[in-house]
């Protein structure tokens, strides 16, 4: 699994953070930045979650 | 229920999909129809009042992900074809073009319209589906003189901003004395008065309508308010709430009162849930019936619910039991509310006037129930894990404060 974020529909609403801290984090300076590109298999469940969670569906999963 | 072999949604759109999407990943194999009476796949809604009324989205990025490759789910869509009966005993839903189908399971998704007013001349406007935005948006294409939108809820406030955003001269109209009041408290809802004056929107605040007159041609011309007062507007914009879509359900022995409603699992009749805008479950959390008119509780509903029907066989379902948040986006500001608001707001970063700033809000007995941001996007989320945790007041100020 990849994880691919589109910044030109992210709004850093940080509701994928919530989901799933391990991959994704929103900054003090308002960006999103995905810290694990290719999460285990472990978080695989949460990160779709945040998938259909992301507000903007600016969040892919590639193979 | 022992295995459903078909489970039937009525409503194709935010809740309904997610709930099809969580049937499959459920490992679900029985078959899956989709009913809804709009002709479009299933799309986004809140870009319409944003990006695709500015003009600056076209229809195909509206598009649902999961609805992007329709066969992609293996679904029965039926589109275009409206439910008009349900049928406890039989188990069946009737449709429009005189069909029935019978479900083992029934998911009821069906959402909401917008409330209008009794009679109106050409010209004036609701706004919630895709033909409405289209229609609204070709309105606003014409470069109206002046536009006046009547109601400033979610829905009135951000086509204000859009189309002030699009140059047009804009009057807002509110009959509360505050913008917003049935989901802020008077000091928020001041402050988005504040942020659409400051973008040289006409807010009129406390004042009523009494008519919307057509001019020679026909068409709207003026908007006749309680004061004596009249605004003069070529194009209107109705935005004073939505009505769930429960009509079809009268008489069906499904109870009915704003909304279907339903016990604590969203269980509205045996195997029959519902979820989304249309959906009045008790939420244990606040222990009252609740309607939620969000984004995101249509999808985390949509999924509850799909997988409490195929547990249904299971004992006791945790209740649904979820902290709401929203968001809206109007002008540059991204205003989010985790929770409630309650009778006892506090400012515990930035200020009201910067509009950069996290409120949070009590209840009478002190309790910590909710958090507005306004451009402070993980501290809402933040709040709304607090609030999950039932976290309290003095934990939250240490962790939002700033
Ligand atoms: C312009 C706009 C902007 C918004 N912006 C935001 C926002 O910024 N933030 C936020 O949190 N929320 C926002 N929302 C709210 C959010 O879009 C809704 O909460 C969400 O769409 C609810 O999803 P739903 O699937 O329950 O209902 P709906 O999206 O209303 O879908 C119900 C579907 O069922 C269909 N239907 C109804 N009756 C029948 C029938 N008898 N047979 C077959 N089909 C039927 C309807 O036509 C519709 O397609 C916005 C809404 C609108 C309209
Ligand atoms: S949930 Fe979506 S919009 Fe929000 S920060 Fe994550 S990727 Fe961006």
């Amino acid at each position: 699994m990849k994880v691919v974020v589109d910044f030109d529909l992210c709004e850093s609403n940080a509701v994928c953070m919530g989901i799933a801290p391990e991959v994704f984090e929103v900054r003090d300076d308002d960006m999103l930045y995905v810290l694990d590109e290719h999460p285990d298999a472990a978080l695989h469940d949460r990160v779709r979650e945040a998938v259909s969670r992301c507000p903007k569906q600016a969040i892919s999963l590639e193979d | 229920m022992s295995e459903p072999k078909q489970i039937v949604i009525v409503g194709a759109s935010l809740a309904g999909l997610q709930a099809a999407q969580t049937l499959r990943r459920a490992s679900f194999e029985g078959s899956i129809v989709l009913i809804g009476d709009e002709p479009h796949f299933p799309y986004d809604r809140p870009p319409l009042s944003k990006q695709f009324l500015a003009g600056a989205w076209e229809e195909e990025k509206l598009r649902l992900r999961a609805a992007v490759n329709p066969s992609e789910l293996g679904l029965d869509w039926m589109l275009g074809v409206a439910a008009t009966g349900l049928d406890l005993d039989l188990r069946t839903v009737a449709l429009g073009d005189g069909r029935t189908v019978t479900y083992d399971g029934l998911i009821l998704a069906c959402g909401a319209h917008a409330r209008s007013l009794a009679d109106h001349p050409p010209g004036v406007f609701t706004l919630r589906g895709l033909d409405d935005a289209r229609a609204l948006r070709s309105a606003l294409d014409t470069g109206p003189a002046r536009v006046c939108v009547i109601g400033a809820g979610f829905i009135g406030a951000e086509v204000a901003a859009t189309a002030r955003e699009r140059g047009l001269d804009v009057t807002m109209i509110e009959a509360a004395a505050a913008p917003l009041v049935r989901v802020l408290d008077a000091g928020a809802g001041l402050a988005i008065a504040e942020l659409h004056r400051r973008h040289g929107v006409d807010v009129r605040l406390g004042v009523g309508v009494n008519e919307v007159q057509a001019g020679a041609d026909g068409r709207v011309e003026r908007v006749l308010l309680a004061d004596g007062s009249a605004v003069e507007a070529d194009v209107v914009v109705v935005g004073i709430g939505v009505v769930p879509n429960t009509g079809w359900l009268e008489g069906s022995g499904v109870s009915i009162d704003n909304g279907v409603v339903c016990d604590s699992t969203c269980l509205a009749a045996p195997n029959v849930v519902a979820c989304g805008d249309v959906a009045r479950w008790n939420n244990p959390r606040y222990g009252r019936l609740t309607r939620v008119e969000q984004w995101d509780n249509a999808v985390d509903q949509g999924a509850y619910v799909a997988r409490r029907l195929l547990e249904e066989g299971g004992v006791d379902p945790e209740p649904f039991a979820p902290v709401p948040w929203f968001w809206s986006d109007q002008y540059d500001r991204k205003i989010q509310l985790a929770g409630v608001t309650g009778p006892n707001a506090e400012v515990v970063n930035g200020s009201l006037d910067e509009q950069r700033f996290v409120q949070l809000y009590a209840d009478d007995s002190g309790r910590f129930v909710g958090a507005l941001a306004w451009n402070r996007p993980r501290q809402a989320i933040q709040a709304r894990q607090l609030l999950e945790q039932e976290a309290g007041l003095d934990e939250a100020r240490a962790a939002l404060g700033g």
